[in-house]
């Protein structure tokens, strides 16, 4: 045909935005965010037996150096605030996986301290429930995220400053 | 028998003007004293028979039920003779104050705090008295009876048994 | 002319090492610390009030997630509080299984306080040990509750179910491998240069000042005082069993290390005797007013269907009167105040939590120390945040 092919097999043509988003997918790293009970199953998932680094999910202490914030527990009207400013400060893009009953609806705690859901503040991506989870239904959320950014649109022209990220709606 | 507890006969013989009341119940022992006598009867207990640990200190709302609305409860607890006496006097809503026990042991710093946010009794000469638990903006005591369980600024849910 | 003044650091309440919402406000001289001031309230759910609205029955769930790393000791010492009111006689093989799945409780515990404890101090690898053996406590809990934290296994008057068969070869397996996981750790810690000088020397108090702060646990043993609450005022039936209290000599961070381990080794021995005593009978006493029906009632007979319809909506009434039941959690004296009005739920419920009061001793410890210092001190005291601020 046409187009020669002297490199043989050894090139994969794909789109920008694909690249961008595998290459987002396969490197998300979650602030650790421990609120209460949730963080030790998040911890757990971390540790040995279930191993989040083999999806290249690394946990950072600093919230600019994350993608995803991980709510790992209940929300108090007291931390609230403290959440949305580390919110803020990390970089885009940026994904939120409101992990256990507590953080996605208020939980068994319908009191008066408490936030009844993280989504009454951020825009929550994916809601994993359990009271607390189990790692593996953090694992399946986290896959569940990434499936979520592979669909992502025009995420390398808005990296370079072209428009903006078209988010999938699911 | 509550008689026979050596802290309520040393009490007895050296405060016995300020005793209202004595109980056993399930084992324990409770002396109901005198809001003025409360320290000096918290030294007593500290210095005197060895009730060297406060386990615990609370109050109680008894809206309602009780001529006076808050009881103060101490829990004392002696390491050497290994037995446990609770202490309780009662707060008016009128006159809403108590002495300190800081003075006696450092554990009250906190647990009066906590006392003073949730209820709101004040603990008179208390070095750092804040709210602990909630913001320090926050309006109302959310452990007495009268403040809703879903706070103030919020329809009660009615669909279940809260 | 240089002048200095202090600086004034935040810490927390989101940071790595503060285990879980805990915040400090620091003031600096230099490095050195002159005075803390800890905020907390970050995880305050409003337990005590929630429990004021809950029967008696209802309430057990939210103790599970007081303490979260010692699901089962919490609901021990509520259990305990409240078969204390009613006056319920507990069969033994409850008894038995509840203390073999306390001390369980507590090898998980500390399993995590020397995960997060070691990995503050910058070893990594016994965090990656320490929540391998913690997966295997967590499938025990699975299998007799089917959750893996919040178990919510014990009831009023007994256990929720029986164990079933391959409990106990499990429970026994783990038990007889655990004391060569604890010298592993002690192979990476106990002779390590790097934690011997951050441990040892760091967070000193006096048992006088100990006990004046309200510290118990192995926090205050590490300070030289010998007491336990399982041995000196003995509940569910410890006195029955028979272990060393380890207590420390030089009141630092490296003696509360030793006397944690040594409790681990304590605990393994005294689930090695449950198991021995573990005899067939019911788990449930024989009391209607109080306990759930037997499942097997529930979902033959009319009558069963509907006494267990009666005490899961109405629970049962108390006696009016008030009992306070200290139970020896991992973290130091757990107890639960029961004021009861003579209804089904209770005037007030009182958690006392050990980390809140051991919490208060931060700055007596710390003061004069370094920055790094401090986060072996919040290790050593092994708090939990969900149980302070309830």
């Amino acid at each position: 045909m046409g187009v020669e092919n002297p490199l043989g097999e050894n090139i994969i043509t794909t789109s920008l935005d694909a690249l961008v988003n595998w290459s987002r997918k396969s490197s998300i790293w979650p602030m650790t965010f421990g609120l209460a009970c949730c963080a030790i199953e998040m911890m757990a998932t971390g540790a040995s037996h279930n191993d989040l680094d083999r999806f290249g999910i690394i946990f950072r202490a600093s919230p600019r150096q994350s993608d995803c914030i991980i709510i790992a527990g209940t929300v108090t009207k007291k931390m609230l605030p403290v959440i949305k400013t580390v919110y803020e400060q990390m970089p885009e893009p940026k994904w939120v996986i409101a992990m256990g009953a507590c953080a996605c609806s208020g939980g068994i705690f319908d009191t008066y301290s408490v936030v009844q859901g993280i989504d009454e503040a951020l825009p929550v991506d994916v809601y994993i429930p359990g009271c607390p989870p189990r790692p593996e239904a953090l694992l399946f959320g986290l896959m569940k995220l990434q499936d979520k950014i592979m669909k992502d649109k025009n995420s390398f022209g808005s990296a370079i400053g072209l428009g903006e990220r078209i988010a999938s709606a699911a | 028998m509550a008689e026979n507890n050596r802290a309520v006969l040393q009490l007895k013989e050296k405060y016995a003007a300020s005793i209202i009341d004595v109980v056993e119940f399930r084992g324990e022992v409770t002396v109901t004293v005198r809001k003025d006598a409360i320290i000096d009867i918290l030294s007593f207990l500290k210095q005197s028979l060895q009730y060297n640990l406060l386990t615990d200190l609370t109050a109680v709302d008894y809206m309602g039920k009780k001529e006076d609305r808050f009881m103060m409860v101490y829990l004392l607890y002696s390491i050497s003779n290994k037995d446990r006496l609770r202490i309780k006097t009662s707060v008016s809503e009128a006159d809403c104050h108590i002495p300190s026990a800081t003075q006696v042991w450092r554990t009250a710093n906190w647990l009066e705090r906590e006392v003073f946010d949730l209820f709101g009794i004040v603990f008179d000469n208390h070095p750092d008295l804040r709210r602990i638990l909630m913001t320090d903006d926050w309006e109302g005591h959310p452990l007495r009876k009268d403040y809703p369980l879903q706070g103030p600024d919020r329809e009660p849910y009615k669909g279940r048994l809260s | 002319m240089a002048t200095t003044e202090t600086m004034t650091l935040n810490m927390g309440p989101q940071h790595p090492s503060t285990h879980g919402v805990l915040r400090l406000v620091l003031e600096l001289d230099g490095e050195v610390i002159t005075k803390i001031t800890p905020h907390i309230g970050y995880l305050h759910r409003g337990v005590e009030k929630l429990s004021e609205h809950r029967t008696y029955h209802q309430i057990l769930p939210l103790t599970d997630r007081l303490d979260y790393l010692a699901p089962m000791s919490n609901n021990l010492g509520y259990i305990l509080a409240v078969e204390k009111l009613m006056a319920v006689e507990v069969p033994e093989r409850a008894e038995t299984i509840r203390v073999i799945m306390t001390e369980l409780t507590r090898l998980e515990s500390h399993l995590v306080w020397i995960a997060c404890h070691a990995l503050d101090i910058g070893a990594m690898t016994v965090f990656i040990y320490a929540f391998r053996e913690r997966e295997a406590i967590m499938e025990t809990y699975e299998l007799i509750s089917g959750a893996r934290m919040t178990s919510n296994f014990f009831r009023v008057g007994g256990l929720s179910q029986d164990v079933p068969d391959e409990f106990v070869r499990k429970v026994s397996d783990f038990i007889d491998s655990m004391p060569g996981y604890l010298d592993q750790y002690e192979g990476l810690l106990t002779t390590n240069p790097i934690w011997l000088k951050r441990t040892i020397g760091n967070g000193v108090i006096s048992a006088e000042d100990a006990i004046d702060f309200g510290i118990t646990g192995p926090a205050l043993r590490g300070s030289g005082v010998d007491w336990d609450l399982r041995r000196d005022n003995s509940y569910s039936g410890y006195e029955k069993y028979q272990f060393k209290v380890p207590v420390g000599e030089n009141c630092d961070t490296f003696d509360r290390y030793k006397v944690r381990l040594i409790e681990m080794r304590e605990a393994c021995k005294i689930v090695r005797q449950g198991l021995d005593r573990l005899k067939p009978g019911p788990v449930l006493a024989d009391n209607p007013q109080v306990c759930y029906p037997p499942k097997e009632n529930v979902y033959n007979s009319i009558e069963g269907l509907i006494h267990h319809f009666k005490i899961a909506s109405e629970g049962f009434p108390a006696p009016e009167g008030e009992v306070y039941q200290g139970v020896e959690a991992p973290k130091g004296e757990l107890g639960f105040y029961i004021v009861s009005d003579g209804g089904n739920k209770p005037q007030r419920l009182r958690i006392r939590p050990p980390s809140f009061v051991n919490l208060q001793a931060i700055e007596k410890m710390a003061k004069g120390a370094m920055i790094a210092d401090l986060v072996a001190v919040i290790g050593t005291l092994d708090i939990v945040l969900g149980e302070i601020d309830r």
